[in-house]
């Protein structure tokens, strides 16, 4: 029982931050209908920042992480809504997946060919060692990273739901036309979600990166696991992000441990396919309408 | 099609025909490659460009085209009965995928395709008795052609050739079929083309099995053409790759998918000394081309008709 709970607890740790990386593409999603493909090197560039300013400039981890934030704000939020979405979103949501599947491709490659394709490594933000609760041993990474991505989450939450920006926020993805009749500058509302994304992915980044290291193509695997999270959970849903993320990565370690570690991520996979085809607005989201 | 674009269309084809005797083995082998990866390119280009939906698994139904071939024709099955086989398996397959996938919801296809294609990498990576996991299968046998071995590249080649005119020629006829006129109306506006009688889900259904079908086939041609496969030839990104391919040379255009697959199989190589870059340049080329020519490379012929009848 106690290896059980230890799996449901480290588990839950690594989903918090495909919870956190799911979070963002859902925003995304809801406020401008981009469905962003390159999520995951969205994670992968802030690690590779991160790196850089802490291993080049030998500043101190926080320094390094809130230099990271302005710059992926720049970078990944407010240049990649000008450049790529902004031009692209009246065509419809396909030729605007294309170009971030694009983008994908080619910040990846971009990495691998003028950085490295090594994988580097990340000294984790938390202590090493086990916490033990009588039976259970809990290491510091796990419980810091929940902690983080708690606050992050959190936080969040009470920005959208408490202050008068977080509200006109919202009020852009149910609506974007009432929201403009209502006097709300819809375009800013939604700059500010590009712009939170890219904070997401920035802590997601700081959390994973000593986990995976740091290598061009660590995005693919958390993109997936986003991704699979984000559907899971209901695609129009902020909740649906957190419980598929965190679904995604129990069910993942349960796998690991109890069925085959070479089908880690078949579970997940599979409960994927199956909510695709008989839930597809997810297990917490509401369905939508079609238009003509 | 104007008589002129028929004659440059078959000048084309004649010096593609007549080039390889020029070439060294690898040449031939490249120019083989892409004949092969046409085939599956054709199908997506079926799925994506005609009936509107966006897969991204198409890769996923080329290994399973490949795996099928490569373990019935070690076991000594000849080829011409093998290739139905792996065409039917991957029919089967985008049925029983397809079916629950498109009827729920439209998009929903792009993310069913999506996760199957991972799902199908792990299988053939882990079960190691069937498909030989990482280590892959080694070792196929080439066919013969009326008692003539195709083992030599050129022969080889000359056969790939003819095949994937053949399978272009069953879809051509295919598309000015009623039954394949009934896509345009689909991709246009789907409810419109519900209103006036055309079954939607039947119809993509069939289009996105025919076009599974066709990545079978042309998987099969791959099993044979390296003589070896394993997992990685079949993972997403190569799904991505190929829709991008399709999408970069014009989606809905019947010779779209042929300049995308020279985009992605030919040029990186003739394009060498660019290595890894090559793949970056191509990835924001995409970006810049979504933005200025959403219709692909082959659209710019109809912006400059265009531009000219402004004028």
């Amino acid at each position: 029982m106690a290896d059980f709970l230890q799996l449901v607890i480290s588990g839950t740790a690594t989903g918090a931050i495909y919870a956190l990386c799911a979070l963002g593409f859902t925003l995304l999603w809801q406020a401008s209908g981009t469905i962003n493909f390159a999520q995951g090197e969205f994670v992968m560039l802030p690690a590779f920042m991160m790196l850089f300013f802490i291993n080049s400039a030998n500043l101190p981890l926080w320094l390094a992480f809130l230099l990271t934030c302005i710059v992926a704000m720049l970078l990944l939020g407010y240049a990649f809504k000008r450049a790529i979405v902004d031009p692209l979103i009246r065509h419809g949501v396909i030729p605007l997946v294309i170009a971030t599947l694009g983008l994908s491709i080619g910040v990846k490659q971009l990495v691998k060919a003028g950085v490295t394709a090594q994988a580097l490594p990340f000294n984790s933000p938390f202590p090493d060692g086990l916490i033990a609760l009588g039976e259970l041993k809990v290491s510091y990474a796990d419980v810091g990273t929940l902690l983080v991505a708690g606050l992050i989450v959190i936080g969040l939450q009470l920005f959208l739901n408490r202050t008068v920006t977080g509200r006109a926020m919202q009020a852009v993805a149910q609506n974007t036309d009432a929201a403009r009749i209502l006097g709300i500058n819809v375009q800013r509302m939604v700059l500010y979600t590009f712009l939170i994304n890219a904070v997401l992915a920035v802590v997601a980044a700081l959390l994973v990166a000593p986990i995976y290291l740091v290598k061009f193509d660590m995005g693919e695997s958390i993109g997936l696991k986003a991704f699979y999270a984000a559907i899971i959970g209901g695609f129009n849903q902020t909740r649906g992000a957190l419980l598929g993320g965190v679904l995604v990565g129990v069910m993942e370690n349960l796998t690991g441990a109890y069925v085959s570690p070479s089908y880690k991520e078949g579970v997940a996979l599979l409960l994927f396919l199956v909510v695709i085809i008989f839930r597809p607005e997810g297990l917490l989201g509401k369905s939508e309408e079609r238009k003509v | 099609m104007s008589n002129a674009q028929k004659i440059g269309l078959l000048v084309l084809l004649l010096l593609y025909a007549i080039l390889p005797l020029f070439l060294k083995n690898y040449g031939i082998y490249l120019m083989t490659l892409l004949c092969v990866y046409l085939m599956a390119a054709f199908g997506l280009n079926l799925i994506v460009g005609y009936a509107g939906q966006m897969s991204i698994g198409q890769a996923a139904f080329y290994g399973i085209g490949a795996y099928h071939a490569a373990i019935l024709l070690k076991l000594g099955w000849p080829f011409f009965v093998v290739l139905p086989i792996a065409a039917l398996a991957c029919f089967a397959v985008g049925l029983a995928l397809g079916f629950p996938a498109l009827r729920v919801q439209h998009h929903y296809l792009a993310f069913a395709t999506l996760g199957f294609n991972v799902l199908v990498y792990l299988v053939l990576r882990n079960e190691e008795q069937i498909t030989g996991g990482t280590f892959g299968i080694s070792d196929i046998p080439r066919p013969s052609l009326f008692g003539h071995s195709l083992d030599g590249a050129l022969p080889f080649f000359y056969f790939c050739l003819v095949s994937v005119i053949l399978l272009a020629a069953v879809l051509w006829w295919l598309l000015r079929s009623p039954w394949g006129r009934a896509f345009a109306a689909l991709r246009d506006n789907p409810i419109r083309a519900e209103s006036t009688g055309v079954n939607i889900t039947a119809y993509t259904l069939l289009a996105f099995a025919i076009g599974a079908a066709c990545a079978g086939i042309g998987g099969a041609y791959l099993a044979t053409l390296v003589n070896f496969i394993e997992p990685g030839q079949f993972s997403l990104s190569v799904s991505l790759l190929m829709l991008l391919a399709v999408i970069v040379g014009g989606s809905g255009r019947f010779f779209g998918p042929v300049l995308g697959s020279v985009v992605v199989i030919l040029l990186p190589e003739w394009l060498r000394f660019l290595q890894d870059w090559y793949l970056a340049i191509f990835g924001f080329a995409v970006i810049v081309l979504m933005v200025y020519l959403p219709g692909g490379l082959l659209s710019l012929g109809d912006r400059f008709k265009a531009g000219g009848g402004n004028r």
